[in-house]
């Protein structure tokens, strides 16, 4: 299977004037492979490293060592990002555009022609719900509205694969079933998913394969079937033995 | 271009669905109401001395609309977040400058041809004369003058930590540079070592914003400036704006955002 997104002895260290040696490495050599058309889950507890790997693969941050592509393209260079879809984990759009707005603002931004921008604008916000709200500005929408039209821009240039950050964090359920849907939706349709959550019931119902992480290092990646009949217990369980969780006994 | 022109589209929304450019339209816009139907005694001095408060209204409202919209711009959007989103998309962070730098740029050039409007009509309607091709030139310069400033704040937003410090930075060397730039090199004359040499650097280095101001060529209805020195003009303002793009382009390029 042909890898979308591939990592390789990632390496990212920040500089910090608290710490006493100088630099605080958050990833240490990652290696990951995402295979078209795969669910791919990926875990960690906070600080593990899960955001920094999002920030490299986004262009937000460049690797001390190692490098990261997508479809073959270093994440340096922008148009690494044509094919992809990003929804971050909150909304962070421009409250004083209208979600028709804020779609044709992207669609400018992936060169789509205006006809077709304009009939994926129509089918998105009909995915998403928001046809009854396209001309109110983003401001005036509630949380999970919000989060619907980040869904609709990250579906915009109908990406081949899409970057998920916490994709239902503070959603109601009803909201939740709906990106699941989505997420199985567009895995019917052929597209690779790679998402981070702390949500391991989700992960465990929609995705191939997952990759954890612990303290910048890539502790396992697999098959959820296989991690689980390895270990004979649920997602949950995994997770917790693998990042070395030890429960209090009284 | 076209992504830099999205860029662009979406400041112009922002400054048109804001509230601050109305207001300062409008107290801008009656002060001139209000000088303008002052006719004091037929004198023609009095005339031409509200013409220069007005027109030095005009100079400060839009350099405060330029600074401050293009201070906001990327730590703004660094601020909301936004930036991630869009950064997320396939354009390149210099992209996001020029086109943060356009937006700005245009936005000042629709907010002088209101006020310059506004104000010919003033003038023309106690006058009964439009010298259109003065107000041309004017407006022109006018503009060229705001793109060096709006550069110069971009550069500031993205090497200044506060938009606050930015903002206060760039309008005092701007009206410092409007007020004292053209004597600069006279004031170096009288100084000891090693001042002299930093102001003479100084006055050598930093873009003369007064060769633009040709206010008094409305007020006084002097002759038109040679179309040679304003093709000069041009040339020498879009290469300081260019400049302070580039180091803004670097600057940012560099930055790494989380």
């Amino acid at each position: 299977m042909a890898a979308i997104l591939r990592t390789e002895n990632l390496r990212v260290e920040y500089r910090s004037r608290e710490s006493q040696s100088g630099a605080k490495v958050a990833l240490q050599g990652l290696n990951l492979s995402v295979g078209a058309g795969e669910v791919f889950g990926f875990l960690g507890p906070n600080g593990a490293g899960k955001t920094t790997t999002m920030n490299v693969l986004l262009g937000y941050v460049n690797p001390t060592a190692g490098a990261a592509y997508l479809f073959d393209v270093n994440v340096r260079e922008p148009i690494a990002r044509q094919r992809i879809g990003y929804l971050p984990e909150l909304t962070y759009y421009y409250k004083f555009l209208t979600a028709e707005e804020l779609l044709r603002f992207y669609a400018r931004i992936f060169e789509i022609p205006n006809a077709e921008t304009e009939r994926r604008i129509d089918q998105l916000l009909k995915l998403v719900e928001l046809e009854h709200a396209r001309k109110r500005p983003i401001r005036t929408y509630s949380k999970g509205m919000q989060q619907r039209a980040g869904l609709a821009q990250a579906l915009i240039n109908n990406p081949d694969l899409l970057l998920l950050d916490e994709p239902t964090s503070g959603l109601d359920p009803l909201g939740r079933m709906k990106v699941r849907e989505i997420i199985q939706r567009l895995k019917s349709e052929g597209k690779t998913v790679f998402f981070s959550s702390h949500e391991l019931g989700e992960v465990e119902t929609v995705c191939d394969r997952v990759a954890i992480l612990h303290q910048g290092e890539l502790k396992v990646q697999g098959r959820v079937s296989d991690l689980l009949s390895e270990h004979q217990t649920n997602l949950e369980q995994v997770f917790l033995k693998i990042v070395g969780y030890q429960p209090q006994t009284s | 271009m076209n992504k830099i022109l999205a860029v662009a589209g979406v400041v112009i929304k922002e400054l048109y669905r804001r509230k601050d450019f109305y207001i300062l339209f409008i107290l801008t816009a009656l002060m001139t109401l209000l000088l303008g139907s002052v006719n004091l005694f037929n004198d023609d001095r009095i005339v031409r001395y509200l013409k220069e408060i007005c027109l030095l209204l005009i100079w400060l409202s839009t350099l405060i609309i330029a600074i401050t919209t293009a201070a906001r711009q990327i730590p703004f959007e660094r601020e909301q977040r936004t930036i991630f989103p869009l950064l997320a998309k396939p354009i390149a962070r210099w992209q996001v400058v020029l086109g943060k730098f356009a937006g700005c740029w245009l936005a000042s050039g629709l907010a002088l041809i209101v006020f310059y409007g506004f104000f010919a009509l003033i003038s023309a309607s106690r006058e009964h004369t439009l010298p259109a091709a003065h107000y041309f030139q004017a407006l022109w310069l006018h503009w060229l003058m705001l793109g060096i400033v709006i550069a110069l704040t971009l550069l500031g937003s993205v090497a200044l930590t506060t938009p606050a410090a930015n903002v206060t930075i760039v309008f005092i060397l701007s009206v410092g540079i409007l007020f004292v730039g053209e004597h600069l090199h006279k004031v170096a004359g009288r100084m000891s070592e090693p001042a002299s040499t930093l102001v003479t650097l100084g006055y050598f280095l930093l873009p003369h914003l007064e060769f633009f101001d040709v206010r008094r060529l409305i007020i006084h209805d002097w002759p038109l400036i040679e179309w040679t020195y304003i093709g000069g003009a041009t040339l020498y303002g879009l290469a300081y704006a260019a400049f302070f793009l580039l180091a803004a382009c670097l600057v940012f390029r560099r930055k790494a955002l989380n």
